[in-house]
């Protein structure tokens, strides 16, 4: 579960909030689109969510645990309870794609028994078991946000956060992604899409908060894009 | 941490050193060259070193006794003086030893025949002494004064310049090695930091991915500090082999040319001086390489 109770976010240069009063609760196993314009706090509130910010008020609970109790030393335990996507996908580009992948278990120090059993399971969920071992440049973008997301899953976290998951991707791709997403989600993972993507937005029929200038201005179950203008 | 996360740090610190092949190699060479002059210091300075012992040995005290002291008298000075801790050694000089080594010295030649002509009658009846070598002459001044202090003691003799002159030359070579050394080690801990720096922003966009994944602190940092060990001990190595096959050498070169530093040095053997400089610069290089990671990634690296 993720619970945003009165969270309000301050930049030290900046005059106005970033994030003002946000209150937001998804339970476990939901589907939801964060939603809003650039500016409007959404990367404000995934770099909250995986703690590398801390909020100027309010509390933030991930997962049963409270934000401000959590110690420095135990942030790396709560993020493996995260797993998380970006729009530029984030791989190391020195490495083959299993390389990538197998990377989110060895920095958890995963045994390599384990490893060498769950990276192509995984790399055959995203459908990329035959490009395992491809460079990152040899890769479409669709395939890389695969990649990404076989990395960010592998680990098998309690939340998935994909922050633009199909900024940088066609439409077919984009698709792709998105019921990759929601596969991931049938089998129990709570997700949690940032996106400005209206027509996905709008044809899923999720659950769908809305912000603008930092402030929350709508959520709704089986909602749609709300146009700023 | 396990064995196979353990693997991985020292392939990826290996890997770091490879990717930032020339950093790498310009701090390896600094360390190389601190820990060869390190070296060099250290085979001066343990030669002085054992040539100043020489020099202290050969600095003597002379206690001579008031005339008429009983055997039991001096005995008993003899014994207070040989509890005092500075004392090296100690000698009884009998009137007969006085007079024969007083003899030698002045008659050379004709000293047989000086001996013969006070046969039965010592000159120096009453100059018995005991001569003392100190451990350490920067205490000399006050044991000197110590031993005039004593009951029984008619005179002391002690050759008190040169004592002096020794104790500081000593001083000031000991502490003159140790702030030049000092220099050099910062010189390297502060390249070697420069080094992992470099690295550390090589690597920047894995780092942040490595964190936002979960790693902890001590698995990002791990692949560094191998990276700094391994700097540190290949560029200890290197040094601690150029210093040892050239040791003898110079060392030879010396006494065979030079016959007055043959004089003035007492040399110390190579096992002697290597079995401490070998283990003492790779624990140094280890100890570089160690302080310069932990130091610039604790600096780089908040997570």
């Amino acid at each position: 579960m993720i619970v945003l109770d009165h969270v309000k976010m301050k930049y030290p240069a900046s005059k106005t909030y970033a994030l003002n009063d946000i209150n937001i609760k998804i339970e476990d196993g939901e589907f939801v689109f964060i939603v809003g314009s650039s500016g409007s706090g959404k990367t404000t509130l995934i770099k909250l969510l995986l703690k590398e910010l801390e909020p100027t008020s309010g509390k933030i609970t991930v997962a049963d645990t409270d934000y401000a109790k959590l110690k420095r030393r135990n942030i790396p335990k709560l993020r493996r309870k995260i797993g998380t996507v970006f729009q530029n996908f984030r791989l190391l580009k020195d490495r083959t794609v299993y390389e990538n992948v197998a990377f989110a278990q060895r920095v958890i120090e995963t045994p390599t028994r384990y490893i060498r059993r769950q990276v192509p399971a995984m790399l055959t969920l995203v459908g990329l078991a035959d490009k395992y071992k491809a460079y990152p440049k040899q890769l479409s973008g669709g395939e890389q946000q695969r990649v990404a997301l076989a990395r960010a899953l592998v680990n098998k976290p309690e939340i998935l956060l994909a922050d633009e998951p199909t900024g940088n991707l066609d439409p077919k791709n984009s698709w792709e992604i998105m019921r990759l997403l929601e596969d991931v989600n049938k089998k129990g993972t709570t997700v949690v899409v940032v996106t400005h993507n209206k027509e996905i937005v709008n044809m899923m029929k999720k659950r769908v908060i809305t912000l603008k200038k930092g402030e929350l201005i709508s959520d709704e179950q089986k909602g749609g894009y709300i146009d700023e203008d | 941490m396990r064995i196979s996360s353990i693997l991985y740090s020292i392939r990826q610190g290996v890997k770091n050193i490879k990717r930032n092949l020339l950093f790498s190699l310009a701090s390896v060479g600094t360390i190389i060259s601190c820990l060869f002059l390190f070296g060099v210091f250290y085979c001066v300075v343990m030669n002085f070193k054992s040539s100043m012992d020489e020099l202290e040995n050969s600095v003597v005290i002379s206690v001579f006794f008031d005339e008429g002291i009983t055997d039991e008298n001096r005995s008993l000075i003899g014994e207070q003086i040989r509890l005092r801790e500075e004392v090296n050694t100690m000698y009884y000089i009998s009137p007969e030893e006085a007079w024969e080594n007083y003899a030698k010295e002045t008659y050379k030649d004709n000293y047989e025949l000086a001996m013969e002509s006070f046969a039965g009658d010592n000159p120096l009846q009453n100059s018995d002494s005991y001569e003392i070598t100190l451990k350490n002459l920067e205490n000399h001044a006050e044991f000197v004064q110590y031993l005039r202090e004593l009951h029984g003691v008619r005179k002391v003799v002690s050759s008190e310049q040169t004592a002096d002159g020794v104790s500081a030359l000593s001083s000031i070579v000991t502490y003159a090695s140790i702030a030049i050394i000092a220099i050099l080690l910062m010189v390297s801990v502060f390249l070697i930091s420069n080094t992992i720096t470099i690295g550390i922003t090589v690597r920047k966009e894995e780092i942040q991915i490595m964190k936002l994944i979960g790693a902890t602190n001590f698995f990002v940092r791990a692949p560094f500090i191998v990276e700094g060990i391994v700097i540190g001990l290949v560029g200890s190595m290197v040094p601690v082999g150029l210093v040892y096959l050239m040791y003898d050498k110079v060392v030879d070169y010396l006494v065979s040319k030079q016959s007055i530093v043959q004089n003035l040095f007492a040399f110390v053997p190579a096992g002697e001086i290597f079995s401490v400089l070998i283990p003492v610069s790779i624990i140094i290089g280890i100890g570089l390489g160690l302080i310069g990671s932990l130091v610039t990634t604790r600096k780089h690296l908040k997570v």
